[in-house]
């Protein structure tokens, strides 16, 4: 059957008590599929769009309509994935009923697409941007996630100039986004932007390498350590956190 | 009625009859402040309280964890000689037997069991309480079992039904111990007296024969309970003068009715926010400063954390880590909308900072979406850092039970001093499934347990016909079930009356038969595989089914989804309508709770494969949780799913365990306070019943495992009570770090 995908979305998974992609109590959409090709991902599979199942968008709202007593006011609704900015069609018609509910909505993005008029019209709708930075410096984003960060740098300024507020995301991985003068650029970057609420550094962990294995791939970090608390308090302190 | 020691009190209905309530609605204090008025533990405090830490340790590496048993005394209100801990430490005194952890025989619940105990730990009961109770005096115990017909027999021991409080105290039964301290004792036999010579119609029917001599009894007691005071230095014939009298006389209330009873659960009630009006009253005349009125309540806590009974290793099992379930019942909300909080609300909960986590007192939370944010505050933050508080649903409860109840145990809620139970543990439904398949056959012992039934023979269950058979089981179960329990509460009543208890009670009183299920998510589940999936059956050589294959998925309870729990929904109204087919010892009020204390790990034990592809012996979910790993939508999506399960028809209680790591509640302390408190109005908005709240690391459990010595105070909460972590059996330990602890990375 062919799906309209304005009313039907690729999901990967639920959780109904998310608590760390973004304020108060959230409930987590993981979207399938990502055309970005991070080799730290912990949610490997959710890059494959031909995974995952359709779920109409009522199902969806409904869904999160029975946590509204958990959520609403103080936390509210977060998708995630994969890339939830692949699905803009859809996203767009989820928000506008969870901003007639007064549900507060929130992106966990890479910010790698382009500012088409949709994607516009989504951000309007959005309470809260969670924008991944993948790497400030452009050759060794590539290197680390198969894309130019040109992309999300715009979609920054973007957030910035239009007033939608976000939280900075950078994951610290030891040997690849750790680097002293990487951390002073981005920090000089941010310094650019307005409405940065919150810069989160996430340390990077291996938790999410089985998933690789089981897919039969290689996992190509295999030897990177794990980032350590020290390594996140010395990368806030280069930051000015 | 006027007392002296009533000066200051707004006047009301309760100086012409006895009425707490009324006391409390006109003379309490509603506190919507935070915590910063509360004070430290006094030098005293800690003098006393490292005293007991050091009896604790005593106890610890005595044999069995039992420190001292009194073979010779029959514990009886008055029997035992005044006991200290330290005398001059001592703000609030009064022991079961006359030496701190020393635990005593009460042999009317039955002789046997007490031998038996006191043999497990190396002691043997005088000769002459022997001879006594085999020669002489016939016990409760002995009472069942020469009426249990052989059906009961057989469903009791293939573990069809439970836990019966057969060979035990049934408990669960709170007297209104504020009554002591608000009218003294001569004035609640006085009116006794008045019920008696009440009790004098035309016709003496056996039950008003019954009544009166239960009253008489029940005089008696009360003459008791104040010898029993005057061994200790009080007169407490008049009402309390002051907040510390008050706490003292509440207490050797309920001190009598530990000495007088061995029961399951031994709870509290609600009595800090009617304490609450006499501290005020202390601290606004300045008779008492905050510091004292907090040693008070860390003085009257500390006892309740020494009480103890003498049980055997098998009772140990199926309640395990020695619980007594002192069960104390804090805030609320009053039906004029006032909040029931009171600085004694937060002095009693900040005992738990004062002395430390523990999983007794057994503190329960009335919650409402509508508590004072900063008391939501308070205690949420102090469940994250102690995980010893269970929290039920207000504003469910007081639509029924008006403002003035208390949790008996762990989910059971009563009118104090109006409503008692039948505890009746519980019917495992999981193995009644399979006795549906089997036609009564044990799948076990493949010994025929109940009349013999058609069996299932095809090759692939029918949902259709499973539940015919099911239905058909079912409603044998029920009949032998309420059966037993007629019988045990004749006993009970008959030879180990609770007059303390009950003398502390109005006269005309709802009693329940509290009846139990057990296995309720595997039960839902195993007919959700049989309607969605695929299930074959694998047969033993007798034709005996004895396994299952599952083909395809199927919707699992716990993960919000309609198609499942409306099963558990319909299973849980049909039991309970069919249990009440049947005529109830006294006409009871038929309820039912979904509860299992520890016990899911024993019932799992004692049953087969299910045909939702648990495997022989694996431990059930405890009360309503959904079974290990079966959730895969996030912790709400399990609450959404228990909140389902229908109150109305589950009136003692449906209890929830939920168990969280730090990380996952949130990143910050302020965070997790804020979720926490989100969390559980969100829960009761959406007609929960009853949680308990566990916040800890699975490493730290698996260290305790290991290395008990470290823990002595960890405390946790499983299936409507609180237990050291360190007093569980290994098996249990390991069913508690594997059962969902939410968790993510």
């Amino acid at each position: 059957m062919d799906y309209d995908l304005k009313y039907y979305a690729k999901v990967h998974s639920i959780e109904s008590f998310g608590t760390v992609d973004g304020p108060g109590i959230r409930f987590v959409l993981f979207m399938q599929g990502c055309h970005l090709k991070c080799k730290y991902c912990h949610n490997r599979d959710t890059w494959d769009m031909k995974d995952g199942n359709y779920a109409s968008l009522d199902d969806i709202f409904n869904k999160i309509m029975r946590y509204k007593n958990y959520i609403y006011p103080n936390g509210g609704v977060t998708i995630t994935g994969g890339e939830p900015l692949l699905q803009v069609h859809f996203l767009i018609q989820l928000f506008t009923k969870l901003k007639e509910k007064g549900i507060h909505t929130c992106i966990d993005t890479s910010g790698m697409v382009s500012l088409t008029d949709d994607i516009k019209k989504l951000l309007n709708l959005t309470d809260l941007i969670l924008l991944d930075i993948k790497h400030i410096d452009d050759e060794k984003c590539k290197d680390l996630v198969g894309f130019s960060n040109k992309l999300e740098l715009e979609f920054a300024k973007y957030l910035s100039d239009n007033n939608i507020p976000m939280w900075i995301r950078q994951v610290l991985i030891p040997g690849y986004t750790d680097n002293k003068e990487d951390l002073l650029k981005l920090k000089k970057f941010l310094s650019t932007l307005k409405n940065v609420e919150k810069v989160e550094i996430l340390p990077y962990h291996d938790l999410g390498k089985h998933k690789w294995l089981k897919l039969g791939l290689k996992y190509e970090l295999d030897g990177t350590r794990t980032a350590t608390n020290q390594d996140v308090k010395r990368a806030k302190e280069i930051l000015g956190m | 009625m006027n007392f002296e020691q009533w000066k200051g009190f707004e006047k009301g209905d309760w100086q012409t009859e006895i009425n707490v309530r009324d006391f409390i609605q006109k003379n309490y204090t509603p506190y919507e402040g935070n915590s910063s008025f509360l004070a430290v533990c006094t030098e005293k405090t800690k003098k006393l309280w490292d005293k007991v830490l050091d009896l604790y340790k005593q106890e610890h590496n005595s044999e069995g964890g039992v420190l001292d048993i009194d073979t010779k005394t029959v514990s009886t209100i008055s029997a035992h000689d005044a006991g200290y801990i330290d005398k001059d430490l001592e703000t609030i005194v009064g022991l079961q037997t006359n030496k701190p952890l020393k635990r005593a025989i009460m042999p009317f619940g039955g002789i046997r069991i007490v031998e038996k105990s006191c043999e497990a730990y190396g002691r043997k009961v005088d000769p002459e309480v022997e001879e006594i109770f085999h020669k002489y005096r016939k016990t409760h115990n002995d009472g069942v079992f020469s009426a249990y017909t052989p059906d009961i027999r057989a469903a009791r021991s293939s573990h069809l039904i439970t836990g019966l409080p057969d060979g035990y105290g049934r408990g669960r039964i709170i007297g209104d111990y504020r009554r002591i301290a608000l009218y003294g004792v001569d004035i609640l036999i006085e009116e006794k007296k008045k019920d008696l010579a009440n009790l004098n119609m035309n016709e003496l029917t056996e039950e008003i024969i019954r009544q009166r001599e239960e009253t008489s009894e029940q005089i008696s007691a009360l003459n008791s309970l104040k010898e029993m005071a005057l061994k200790y230095g009080f007169d407490i014939s008049k009402p309390a003068t002051n907040s510390k009298e008050a706490v003292q006389w509440l207490y050797f209330g309920y001190l009598a009715a530990i000495k007088d009873q061995n029961g399951a659960a031994m709870s509290l009630g609600r009595t800090s926010t009617f304490l609450d009006i006499y501290f005020e009253r202390d601290l606004k005349n300045g008779s008492i400063t905050e510091a004292e009125a907090q040693e008070i309540m860390d003085h009257f806590v500390m006892k309740l954390r020494l009480v103890r009974f003498l049980r055997t290793p098998e009772y140990n099992e199926l309640f395990s880590g020695d619980p007594v379930w002192v069960t104390e019942s804090i805030g609320g909300m009053g039906i004029d909308g006032r909040t029931l909080v009171t600085k004694n609300s937060y002095r009693m909960l900040h005992t738990l900072e004062n002395l430390g986590p523990a999983p007794e007192p057994n503190l329960t939370v009335l919650w409402s979406t509508r508590l004072p944010e900063n008391f939501k505050r308070y205690t949420t933050n102090l469940s994250i850092k102690t995980s010893s508080i269970q929290y039920e649903n207000d504003d469910l409860m007081r639509i029924t039970l008006g403002d003035d109840y208390g949790i008996a145990c762990c989910v059971s809620p009563m009118k104090i001093g109006k409503q008692m139970q039948f505890f009746g543990a519980r019917a495992n439904l999981a193995k009644t499934l399979l006795y549906a398949i089997n036609g009564g056959k044990d799948e076990k012992t493949f010994k025929q347990v109940t009349p013999e039934f058609e069996p299932i023979t095809s090759d692939y269950l029918d949902y259709d016909e499973v539940m015919k058979k099911f239905d058909q089981m079912m409603d044998y179960v029920a009949k032998i079930y309420i059966k037993a329990l007629n019988i045990i509460h004749f006993m009970h009543d008959k030879y180990s009356y609770e007059a303390i208890e009950m003398a502390l009670h109005d006269k005309e009183i709802l009693r329940t038969m509290a009846c139990g299920i057990a296995g309720l998510s595997v039960v839902a589940d195993s007919l959700s595989a049989i309607k969605y999936a695929k299930v074959k059956v694998i047969r033993n050589q007798e034709g005996l089914a004895v396994d299952y294959q599952i083909e395809g998925d199927f919707p699992k309870f716990g993960n919000d989804d309609d198609r499942v729990d409306s099963i558990a929904v319909e299973i849980v109204k049909t039991f309970l309508n069919k249990l009440k087919k049947y005529q109830t010892y006294r006409n009871s009020k038929h309820t039912l709770s979904i509860l299992t204390i520890t016990s899911n790990v024993v019932y799992g034990k004692a049953t087969g494969n299910t045909p939702d592809g648990r495997k022989e012996g694996s431990p059930f979910g405890p009360g309503a949780n959904p079974l290990h790993g079966r959730d895969t939508n996030g912790a709400l999506a399990v609450m959404n799913s228990i909140a389902k399960l229908p109150f109305d028809f589950a009136e003692d209680g449906i209890s929830y365990t939920f168990s969280i790591t730090p990380g996952t509640l949130g990143k910050s302390d302020d965070e997790r306070v804020n979720n926490l408190v989100n969390m559980l109005d969100g829960y009761f908005a959406q007609t929960g019943h009853h949680i308990n709240v566990n916040v800890f690391d699975r490493k730290l459990l698996e260290d305790a495992m290991e290395h008990p010595e470290k823990y002595p105070q960890l405390t946790i909460r499983v299936s409507g009570y609180a237990v050291h972590f360190t007093k569980l059996t290994r098996e249990q330990q390991l069913d508690v770090i594997n059962r969902t602890i939410h968790e993510k990375i």
